[in-house]
């Protein structure tokens, strides 16, 4: 039996979707310069939310540690915005620091090609090689869990201990121009929002082709019971490297939008906290709903951006309670709010419950 | 059951909606009140209103709490008096949570939804780099308070903390003369011990001074006993501490423990002021030096009744400190230069502000038009078993600041290229 692929729940899903995509291009007619900003970096959040979303609600890996994939590409894209903004000479930090000519890694980030695929490129291998030694011995859950948080700890050591070559704990900012235009221009910046705009839809057009693809499928049959794909005769470390590279990949690509809106990398952003953060976006948002991870990463940014300037000294105590809320009543997050209202209406409504527990919301 | 747990998440739906609504409506407040102060500036109407950017959470807020305190209280004394130009400041108070992103998202908030006129705030060096291209940008004026590494010269921040050659190199100037040749530099591991050991090092080849060691710790450490035996092992007339927060407290406990007093081995902080020895225990820093440009017992009848009217808004157990007095004349400066300029306008101000003289705290300063930096007096003290300073020295005038150490021929490497 064929199953009709246009279901009313189908159709409306990509009308919601397409509302929103155009909501999000028009954006620069009705938010100011500030809010559009925000909003950039927002959607550059939520593409890391993606990733996340892709290891650990999809296949059941949590990262602690996608702070280093996203600072590493938040650096590529540094190291060519620095080297743009000083004019053929050595960067200001690396003349204090008593270097006398720019170091060799450094050169070819000259070129914004080629810092662009070293932006995702080094990220995704790294998460390529980590996954490499760790799923393929058959190393997971917890004790994965803390090898990426050493993964943060020695990225944040190495950064801050080599000032000559990295910037030390000021990290790399001062920036002016990419690839020829002003960055503080308010057209270019509007062009940077669209741009980054763009690379989420297709990053979430890409997952969630992944996520329904056999490749998907796969990914949450090794989430439920890894041993049981492995019976079957897959190889899961083969699947669990190739998510967790793409996963990093896209934290690589976020990092890279991240800082064309904010006009700074340091050590911090690849810290143990923002790399709890992220996953909580997903946690928040609903894990295992790419849209979930989208809207967690947007809403709990915006909220936190909202609620710290409404209240400066008290912020993190309204965040923390929402928090523990969420976490207490709503466990599938914003997304799970949806699907609970659908349920809702559909209950008053009197129509066939099973349909609610359908999976693809 | 079923009904009983639903009935909780409606309940719990309706408190998400109420925080949403509240936010959403603090929302609609915000660009109704920029509009009373009058849309394009922060001066028409009859307020004026000023940012205040500090960490008020995490690591840093247990310094750059009091700063925030000390700039509130000098727009309130400010207002008391009738305020600038006749209109009263409102500050609008932002928290920059010790993450120097949130730094620079802030200080564009402040600048563009809220149009001040200007903003205090900052402490890291971290936290002004991030900063700094948005004041570029959008030519919006900072004031910094907070002694610093030097090596920089931005149009849009005025430097009211000491730079290098207020600070550091006068200090090893005098250990060179009084304390010895053999140096020991410890630091923690970032940009501002980095420098200042870097500065330090070139001025004792120039000088004469010799160079046992060079430690740095992350930030945060709090084991030095290895480090101890190494400063014993070495020898040295001086140990040149860079350390900044909770690590001084381990250190100097442990110097402590070890058997090290002040009276064996001569210890000078940059980092340690009267708020850090609450922490430390006046008992285990006694002795002890440091370099400031301020102290709480600095002799001064404006300081007098500076510290008596922060004691009397923020409690007697408080006390006043370098960076903290810094804030506060930071914001009577912008006031004076403002008053002078007769606009908010920032080119007018800072064009005002050159040259412009105040009887702070610390003594007379002065804004050096060039530089953006204050001129100010160099003091080195010693902590006393009360917790307060004793001033052993100071340079009898305020010196003009020289955040390249241009006027150094040792530093010529260091500020090569500027």
């Amino acid at each position: 039996m064929k199953s009709n692929p246009w279901t009313a729940a189908r159709i409306w899903t990509l009308i919601g979707y397409a509302a929103a995509s155009a909501a999000l291009f028009a954006a620069p007619l009705y938010l100011s310069d500030f809010r559009l900003n925000l909003l950039a970096k927002f959607l550059a959040f939520a593409i890391v939310a993606l990733g996340l979303d892709l290891i650990w609600g999809y296949t059941g890996i949590l990262s602690l540690g996608h702070g280093v994939f996203f600072g590493l590409g938040g650096y590529a894209m540094a190291m060519y915005l620095k080297l743009e903004a000083s004019g053929g000479r050595m960067p200001d930090f690396m003349e204090w620091s008593g270097l006398t000519a720019l170091p060799a890694f450094w050169k070819p980030f000259e070129s914004l090609g080629f810092a662009f695929a070293a932006g995702i490129l080094i990220p995704g291998l790294l998460a390529l090689f980590l996954g490499y030694v760790t799923f393929r011995n058959r190393i997971r859950g917890v004790y994965f869990t803390i090898l990426t948080q050493a993964l943060v700890i020695i990225a944040t050591t190495l950064l801050i201990g080599q000032q000559a070559y990295t910037g030390g704990t000021n990290g790399v900012t001062g920036y002016s121009k990419i690839a020829g235009y002003s960055i503080s221009n308010p057209d270019t910046k509007q062009m940077l929002y669209w741009i980054t705009a763009a690379f989420l839809i297709v990053a979430f057009i890409v997952c969630r082709f992944l996520v329904a693809s056999r490749f998907g499928k796969v990914l949450r049959a090794i989430r439920d019971g890894e041993n049981r794909v492995r019976f079957i005769g897959y190889n899961p470390a083969l699947y669990q490297m190739t998510a967790f590279a793409i996963s990093g990949a896209l934290a690589g690509l976020a990092g890279m939008l991240f800082i064309l809106h904010v006009g700074i990398i340091s050590p911090s952003m690849l810290g143990i906290v923002p790399s709890i953060e992220m996953v909580l976006w997903v946690a928040i948002g609903g894990r295992g709903t790419m849209i979930g991870a989208v809207l967690g990463a947007v809403l709990m940014n915006w909220g936190k951006s909202e609620i710290s300037a409404q209240y400066p000294d008290a912020w993190l105590f309204v965040m923390g309670a929402l928090f523990v809320v969420v976490v207490v009543f709503l466990p599938n997050g914003v997304a799970g709010l949806f699907s609970r209202l659908t349920s809702i209406k559909r209950r008053v409504t009197g129509h066939d419950q099973e349909a609610v527990r359908n999976p693809a919301v | 059951m079923k009904k009983k747990r639903s009935m909780v998440h409606y309940s719990v739906l309706l408190m998400l909606a109420l925080c949403l609504g509240l936010t959403a409506c603090g929302d609609k407040d915000e660009p109704a009140s920029s509009q009373t102060s009058g849309g394009d500036s922060a001066a028409s109407g009859d307020t004026i209103k000023v940012g205040i950017l500090h960490s008020l959470s995490g690591t840093m807020s247990i310094s750059e709490v009091s700063v925030k305190d000390s700039e509130m209280m000098a727009i309130d004394e400010i207002n008391a008096k009738g305020g600038v130009l006749g209109k009263k400041l409102v500050p609008v108070v932002e928290d920059g949570a010790s993450d120097w992103p949130t730094f620079a998202e802030k200080a564009r908030k402040l600048l563009s939804e809220d149009k001040v006129a200007t903003v205090f705030g900052g402490w890291t060096s971290a936290s002004r780099k991030a900063m700094l291209p948005v004041f570029e940008e959008l030519n919006g004026l900072l004031w910094y308070p907070v002694q610093y590494e030097g090596l920089e010269q931005s149009p849009n921040i005025f430097y009211t903390g000491a730079t290098t050659n207020q600070q550091i190199v006068p200090a090893v100037s005098w250990l060179l003369e009084n304390r010895g040749k053999k140096f020991y530099l410890l630091g923690s591991d970032y940009v501002f011990p980095r420098t200042a050991n870097k500065i330090i090092k070139e001025q004792l080849k120039a000088e004469g001074g010799e160079l046992v060691g060079e430690e740095y710790t992350p930030l945060g450490h709090t084991d030095y006993s290895t480090i101890i035996t190494k400063i014993k092992e070495a020898k040295p007339d001086v140990v040149f501490n860079t350390l900044n927060g909770d690590s001084n407290v381990a250190f100097f406990k442990q110097l402590k423990d070890a058997g090290i007093t002040s009276a064996d081995l001569t210890t000078l902080s940059v980092s340690v002021a009267e708020e850090e020895i609450r922490g430390i225990g006046a008992d285990v820093l006694a002795g002890h030096l440091a370099a400031w440009n301020y102290y709480q017992t600095t002799d001064t009848p404006a300081n007098k009744t500076f510290v008596e009217n922060y004691k009397k808004k923020y409690g007697d157990d408080r006390v006043t400190a370098d960076p903290i007095e810094a804030g506060y004349d930071a914001v009577y400066l912008w006031a004076a230069a403002v008053e002078k300029a007769g606009s908010t306008d920032v080119d007018k101000v800072k064009e005002a502000a050159k040259g412009l003289e105040w009887d702070a705290p610390e003594g007379k300063v002065k804004i050096d038009g060039d530089t953006q930096h204050l001129y100010k007096t160099v003091r080195i003290g010693e902590v006393e078993p009360s917790g307060q300073f004793k001033e052993l020295w100071n340079s009898g005038e305020p010196v003009k600041p020289d955040p390249y150490l241009k006027s150094f021929t040792w530093a010529a490497s260091l500020s090569s290229g500027n």
